[in-house]
């Protein structure tokens, strides 16, 4: 059935805006690079895009070529970040290894967004015994800290890299399942929802087309600020062993290595620790602006 | 106390249906323990027979341990061991998991300890601090502080206060919970190193613990420093927007008894909850510091387990952490209902 535009049911404000997509994200864009702490937030996110992307022609050494005669070498014009316990160039197993953090960031953002915006709305909406029980498992995730469900996952699961980007991802859609339920709950008696509701649309075309563009805004934020979480559990799982295997230049496995020759040789650990906290630290910048961009609400109460 | 007859009932009723939740909760809990240990790529009857022994053998323990049951028979028998405090013995020590786990237990809640009341001890007046300063130099300068701790892996921050602290400057003790020379002089009554020398008078060793002891805790205190510093500062704002602070400051009263005495006295339950949760949050941080400073607590001992797959251990290990967050999460609820009469 084709829903005629009524005055009720015209959308507020924030869902028209985004109707005109480009125009939408051009509006937060700007917003976000005029916040000098948020700019800093996506150029950092930028140069690992970058980083990432053009990995062969920015590393100045092959990531996995050994080296056994120029092992533990200092920073230096020719290793920018010093060499490995096998004379492995870290500067450039640091820039192959963005590829791996932007893979995790990525797929666990593409996996978790939509599951928690899917349970939290559906949850919501439907009410009842439907919400209780789902809501009843979202919190036995959440009586967790993540690192250690996502562990508990890793060691059932088996260590190594696509298994702790599935446990990552395992543990991190609650918190925006029960975002965007407590959303749904008080956008479910909105007058245009009702009146979408009394036009004959069904459950799913109203939770698709007036509930989840309400919720966005809200679980984007919140999905940014869970990215600069996730990053640093990615990291832990590779530090502990259980994460991206060596020789994989991931930093947190880099940072494992190192610890053995950390007390001379401190280029091993303190690079690969300082780019995770750049790109952590990114994702809670941005994650910050994006609050103050798409959700006034909150920013009241924050400042 | 004047105690109405509807609200007694209704509170009752509430709290049936509080101890409904927890036991579902649980039940969950226990559920999700026992899939993380059936999907283990770790066969337990290969693990208790070893690799040599033969077919029939290797099935009668198959049939022992109720591996041919259904699941849900073998679900229902893990909830039985479970109610009768049987937790499985540990495939790695041989040892029974619930004892392994108690003796470890002590050194990460000596470590967890000494970080939160560093964390709390300094996150809460930095809070105050940038509430009362709001938008000011001080403010920005304890927002950006908060959120790189915020940011940082604290493994590597661990390591990076090693490499300062210990190596090049010498200041503090490295790995472990005392020197090598240390290890083993005193008798271990309780389990708290600093507190079983104390008691035997010890004080070389109390002072080489309390040595060793400060680094880790004060890393693993920044986690929570910064969480806490958040809270209490947006706590205090709240406070501070609301129309019997202008009437305190009308009446004259100095800014330090109207932030301390007025608005500060008000968020205190909230504090206290926070905190609470911020010490259980530690665990997390502990299982990364502890393998970096080799402290041989809870954290090391469940990391251990995972990498070389002993399932029994790893299962008692997610359900105590599991029942730690619960009972948390419970106690402050319950803190709220006592301290704040609104809920009531």
């Amino acid at each position: 059935m084709t829903a005629i535009p009524m005055h009720s049911s015209a959308p507020p404000r924030r869902l028209a805006g985004l109707r005109s997509g480009a125009d939408y994200l051009g509006t937060v864009l700007r917003h976000l690079a005029g916040n000098p702490s948020s700019a800093f937030g996506l150029v950092v996110i930028l140069a690992l895009i970058v980083m990432a992307a053009f990995a062969p022609l920015i590393a100045t050494a092959d990531p996995y070529a050994q080296d056994l005669g120029a092992a533990l070498q200092p920073p230096s014009w020719a290793h920018f970040f010093g060499t490995d316990e096998v004379g492995r160039d870290v500067f450039s197993r640091l820039v192959y290894g963005a590829r791996i953090t932007l893979t995790i960031i990525a797929l666990v953002g593409v996996i978790v967004g939509p599951i928690g915006l899917a349970v939290g709305t559906v949850a919501g909406y439907f009410g009842g015994w439907f919400d209780t029980a789902l809501m009843r498992i979202t919190d036995i995730f959440l009586s967790f800290p993540g690192l250690i469900l996502s562990l508990a996952f890793v060691a059932a699961l088996g260590a190594g890299l696509e298994n702790a980007i599935v446990a990552i991802a395992l543990t991190s859609w609650p918190p925006i399942a029960r975002l965007a339920r407590a959303e749904t709950l008080t956008l479910r008696g909105a007058d245009y929802v009702s009146a979408a509701k009394m036009q004959g649309a069904s459950a799913a075309r109203i939770i698709w087309k007036q509930i989840v563009p309400m919720c966005l805004p809200s679980v984007l934020t919140r999905l940014t600020l869970s990215l600069a979480t996730v990053i640093l559990t990615a990291a832990g799982l590779g530090f502990l062993g259980l994460g991206a295997q060596p020789p994989l230049p991931e930093w947190g496995a880099m940072i494992a290595i190192g610890r053995r020759y950390m007390l001379e040789s401190w280029w091993l650990v303190a690079f690969p620790g300082g780019a995770i906290l750049c790109v952590s630290l990114a994702f809670n910048l941005i994650g910050d602006g994006l609050r103050d961009a798409l959700d006034p609400k909150q920013r009241k109460g924050r400042h | 106390m004047r105690l109405a007859l509807s609200p007694t009932s209704g509170r009752l009723a509430g709290f049936a249906r509080q101890a409904g939740t927890i036991l579902v909760t649980l039940l969950g809990l226990l559920a999700l323990t026992f899939a993380i240990g059936r999907l283990m790529p770790v066969d337990p009857v290969r693990a208790m027979v070893g690799e040599e022994a033969d077919q029939a053998t290797y099935e009668q323990v198959y049939h022992e341990l109720g591996m041919d049951q259904p699941v849900y028979v073998q679900f229902a028998d893990y909830l039985g061991q479970i109610a009768r405090g049987d937790f499985g013995t540990s495939l790695r020590t041989g040892q029974p998991v619930i004892e392994d786990i108690a003796r470890v237990m002590p050194a990460t809640i000596e470590l967890a300890t000494f970080a939160i009341l560093i964390g709390a001890g300094l996150g809460v007046p930095l809070g105050v601090l940038a509430a009362a300063r709001k938008n000011r130099p001080t403010d920005h300068l304890v927002r950006v502080a908060t959120l790189l701790g915020h940011s940082m892996p604290i493994f590597w921050t661990g390591m990076i206060g090693l490499i300062l602290f210990y190596a090049r400057l010498d200041w503090v003790g490295g790995g472990g919970r005392v020197s090598d020379f240390y290890d083993g002089m005193v008798e271990p009554r309780t389990g708290f190193l600093l507190i079983d020398s104390a008691l035997s008078g010890d004080w070389d060793v109390f002072g080489d613990a309390l040595n060793h002891l400060i680094l880790p805790a004060s890393i693993l205190g920044l986690a929570s420093l910064a969480y806490i510093t958040r809270m209490t500062r947006s706590f205090m704002l709240d406070q501070l927007n609301q129309e019997y602070i202008t009437t305190a400051r009308v009446k004259g009263l100095s800014q330090t008894r109207t932030i301390w005495g007025h608005a500060f006295a008000n968020i205190r339950v909230q504090l206290v909850t926070i905190v609470a949760l911020a010490y259980g949050g530690l665990l997390e941080g502990a299982v990364l510091i502890e393998t970096v400073f080799s402290w041989p607590g809870f954290g090391s001992y469940m990391t251990n387990n995972m990498l070389t797959g002993d399932m029994n251990a790893v299962m008692t290990c997610v359900l105590i952490v599991g029942v730690i967050f619960i009972a948390l999460n419970l106690l402050s609820d319950l803190l709220y209902r006592v301290f704040d009469p609104r809920t009531r």
